[in-house]
């Protein structure tokens, strides 16, 4: 699996997401900080998940950033989140 | 609590607005952290930016401080508000501003 179908792996195990978007935004990056020579080090999230009913956004994203600290403490340096309660 | 976490303590609760970021508000070196910068100046208000590039210790020190794991990070009296995707979100929602007001922090602009 490569970066991406582990955070999509990840959150849909967790979340049970209605609706769930993981995109490589790595290229648009290129040359910038944080940027490596192979990708997959910038990632957007656009997640609907009924499991962030009443949470604050702040929750929603500390939810996220907690199922995916390996994968920021490791290649991904840019998490870009977009969430939603269903 | 640690040296840097002491050095963070002091600059949110010194400061009412602070962003910690890569860069200077001036010279934003990352497009997240640039995009806060547009917001607040934007919006008028008075903060501090700490450029976290110009220290490794706080770089890190502040991803454990908040408990969150990527820069920027905005604090308003001491409080953790969030980082670049919650601040637009907020902003765009109307939502800043009214949360800024009601923390007492002048807004120059009410968009």
């Amino acid at each position: 699996m490569n970066t991406k179908e582990r955070i999509a792996a990840r959150l849909t195990e967790a979340l049970s997401p209605q609706a769930l978007d993981v995109v490589d935004e790595s290229h648009l990056h290129k040359g910038h900080a944080g940027a490596r020579p192979g990708g997959e080090t910038h990632y957007r999230i656009r997640i609907t998940a009924a499991a962030f009913a009443g949470l604050s956004r702040l929750e929603m994203h500390r939810r996220i950033n907690a199922l995916l600290a390996d994968e920021l403490s490791g290649g991904v340096h840019a998490l870009a989140i977009e969430a939603k309660a269903a | 609590m640690s040296d840097i976490h002491s050095f963070i303590d002091g600059e949110i609760k010194a400061n009412d607005v602070v962003l910690f970021m890569k860069g200077t508000p001036a010279f934003p070196q990352c497009g997240f952290s640039g995009q806060v910068v547009q917001i607040l100046d934007y919006l008028g208000v008075d903060y501090k930016g700490v450029n976290v590039l110009a220290d490794a210790e706080l770089r890190q020190g502040i991803k454990e401080f908040s408990n969150w794991p990527t820069i920027p990070q905005l604090y308003v009296k001491g409080e953790f508000v969030g980082g670049c995707d919650i601040v637009r979100e907020m902003f765009q929602a109307g939502e800043l501003q009214g949360f800024l007001s009601e923390k007492g922090v002048p807004v120059a602009q009410q968009a």
